[in-house]
């Protein structure tokens, strides 16, 4: 039985006159690897930030396991706008804020990334279980909730442990390898215990064997922590290898959306994605 | 470098400190400018760190220190000057009747509470601050960088000027500032105070919230992604070191014995930002180190260049009064450029660090020695 833990309903994400994300609808279910490709300037990234809180959209709603995370409902003139677009399913505006949505369990990588270049590897990861402390500051600062930061501690050790990273422990995230601050970054997104990690663009700047290696490090990931894998990503060796389903994004409007083989095989996609052919000869 | 050993070098520099403490607490008169440069020092000390907090752990550059500091130490002073000298010190404009009636309560409690009184008061003065932080953080934290600067900026001047506004005559006394403020017992009392403080600072920036603080100064983005509420996190920093700071401003309002609004003009935000650059964007005994050096160099070690200075009969020009303001700017700017990092940069005092340095040093020395044969 298939259940849905990501629905992005009617998404639209507007910039001034430029429309980002068009119209978005999809769905990721339990368990799954799905993948959302297109060209550069697609909107790939403008819908992982509207998922994850950072942008409102202008029209539009998430729901993460069934509950809403974040929709808008245009008033006014942006109604009529949208009039067509609206199935009444959302009347209400609501914004959950990244932090909260994180602490829903939803876990994300950043395209460039994004480390907290100046701590250790160890406090990198060890920052994610902040958001689970039921300490207050106050607590916190006289040492109170030490079993808690022993727990913290313990647990991040074990993460370290998994993903390999326990030799670097103490260097500073902004030192470590290419590869391996790619690999802090997702480590540091499980720590947060997500069920859907939202990896934007993995495998950027690998060579061919890194990607391969980042293949089975994703399936590895996926069965021990029991998670729901959404990811951005440009290699398509990679994408078509792993990818239980793909949606394909084109100047914001999804074109094409099923299993690799039918994606490969679909006239849409290769025309946005080799342009389409002036056939002279007809 | 061994654990047992280190805890021996860390005792012996406890008992350095504390002897040399006793020793200027015994001769008093005869190191009197010694005795103050420390004591100023060490109160000093106490907002550099908080400022540390606000603007080297948390990311978050405010400039409203001298505000939170003027409002620790105007309630400090308040709390603390003796019922029967009030009416001395409000010459002009008398006193608020209720704040009289609150001395007397005060003045009837029993002795030992009394004794506590200036620890209560720099608390009370801390809280006040801390709640004047959280109403002005709610609107002014939203502001990045160097909006958030000149927001904050100008909230101490707007508290100042509040202080010295003639509405308030009768509780701040206007510009006419405050007198009598009984001081500080001993070096060790300011010493206590500064410590306690400190040290409550240094296991904030340990704990888990010292962490997210870190988080956020490094990457917004990520550190919210992570699950940490930016608001509410930035918040919390601002009125913690609010807090301190405005305990600060009432210890030096105990150690000066009078204030007055000037003194909490911009440039002793200026001053602190100095020793928190100084000292190192991030360190905690950065800050402590370099409060007391930039303090005893500004007080005390520069005075020399305050005196006219004759040589023969040649009356050196430049060396007059006001001159070592001058050779300290200059100092300043050469740390500025070639030094930005300050003294201790983002490290922590360790004696691991320490004993490397000296290595180095020694070291090199020798290497120079046998080159020179």
């Amino acid at each position: 039985m298939l259940d849905n833990i990501l629905t992005m309903k009617d998404i639209t994400m507007q910039f001034g006159g430029v429309v980002a994300v068009d119209n978005l609808s999809l769905e990721v279910n339990r368990g799954e690897i799905v993948s959302l490709i297109g060209p550069n300037g697609a909107g790939k990234t403008t819908a992982f930030n509207v998922i994850t809180g950072v942008y409102a959209p202008t029209n539009g709603a998430v729901y993460f396991k069934g509950n809403m995370i974040t929709s808008n409902f245009p008033k006014g003139s942006m109604k009529k706008l949208y009039a067509g677009q609206n199935r009444g399913v959302y009347t209400t505006t609501m914004r959950k804020t990244p932090d909260q949505i994180t602490k829903l369990g939803v876990a994300r990588t950043f395209q460039n990334i994004r480390l907290f270049k100046e701590l250790s590897t160890f406090e990198n990861v060890l920052i994610a279980k902040h958001m689970r402390s039921k300490a207050n500051v106050f607590s916190a600062t006289l040492g109170l909730n030490y079993k808690e930061e022993r727990q913290m501690r313990e647990e991040t050790m074990k993460l370290l442990d998994i993903l390999g990273l326990v030799e670097v422990k103490d260097e500073v995230a902004n030192s470590l390898p290419y590869g391996q601050q790619r690999h802090l970054e997702i480590a540091r997104a499980l720590a947060t215990n997500p069920e859907l990690l939202l990896l934007d663009e993995p495998a950027a700047g690998m060579n061919p064997q890194e990607t391969d290696e980042l293949t089975s490090f994703i399936y590895d990931i996926r069965k021990k922590f029991n998670l729901t894998i959404f990811m951005i990503e440009h290699h398509m060796d990679l994408v078509m290898d792993i990818s239980d389903r793909i949606y394909v994004l084109d100047f914001g409007k999804l074109i094409a959306s099923g299993t690799p083989a039918e994606i490969q095989s679909n006239q849409r996609v290769i025309e946005a994605y080799l342009g389409v052919q002036d056939d002279g000869e007809e | 470098m061994s654990k047992i050993r280190k805890s021996i070098y860390t005792a012996i520099l406890a008992v350095i400190i504390i002897a040399l403490m006793f020793f200027l607490e015994a001769n008093k008169f005869r190191f009197g400018m010694a005795y103050t440069v420390i004591q100023k020092g060490l109160i000093l000390s106490v907002v550099a760190v908080s400022m540390n907090l606000v603007t080297g752990f948390t990311g978050l550059f405010s400039l409203g220190q001298a505000g939170f500091m003027a409002i620790g130490a105007y309630v400090t002073a308040i709390f603390l000057i003796p019922a029967d000298g009030m009416a001395e010190v409000y010459y002009i404009s008398g006193v608020n009747p209720s704040i009289m009636s609150f001395k007397y309560w005060l003045e009837s409690g029993p002795a030992w509470v009394q004794s506590m009184y200036p620890i209560l008061a720099l608390i009370l003065g801390g809280l006040v601050a801390a709640v004047f932080a959280a109403i002005i953080g709610f609107p002014v934290l939203r502001l990045k960088s160097d909006y958030l600067a000149i927001a904050t900026l100008g909230f101490s001047e707007i508290v100042r000027a509040i202080i010295s506004s003639p509405q308030l005559d009768t509780i701040t006394n206007g510009s006419y500032g405050l007198k009598k403020i009984p001081g500080f017992d001993s070096l060790f009392e300011t010493f206590a105070i500064m410590a306690v403080c400190v040290l409550l600072m240094v296991l904030l920036l340990r704990s888990t919230y010292g962490r997210a603080f870190r988080a956020i100064r490094e990457d917004e983005v990520a550190a919210e992604a992570m699950g940490i509420n930016l608001s509410r996190h930035k918040q919390m920093s601002f009125i913690i070191g609010s807090f301190f700071s405005a305990v600060s401003g009432g210890m030096l309002a105990m150690f000066m014995r009078s204030i007055d609004s000037k003194t909490f003009s911009v440039s002793l935000t200026y001053d602190i930002l100095l020793i928190v650059v100084i000292g190192g964007i991030g360190s905690v005994t950065g800050s402590v180190i370099a409060s007391l050096l930039v303090t005893a160099s500004k007080e005390w070690w520069l005075r020399f260049f305050d005196a006219p200075l004759y040589i023969g009969n040649f009356q050196v020009p430049l060396f007059r009064t006001g001159f070592r303001m001058v050779i300290f700017s200059v100092i300043l700017l050469l740390v500025v450029l070639f030094y930005q990092r300050g003294i201790m940069g983002k490290n922590e005092f360790s004696w691991d660090r320490l004993s490397l340095r000296v290595r180095k040093l020694l070291g090199g020395r020798k290497r120079g020695a046998k080159n020179a044969r």
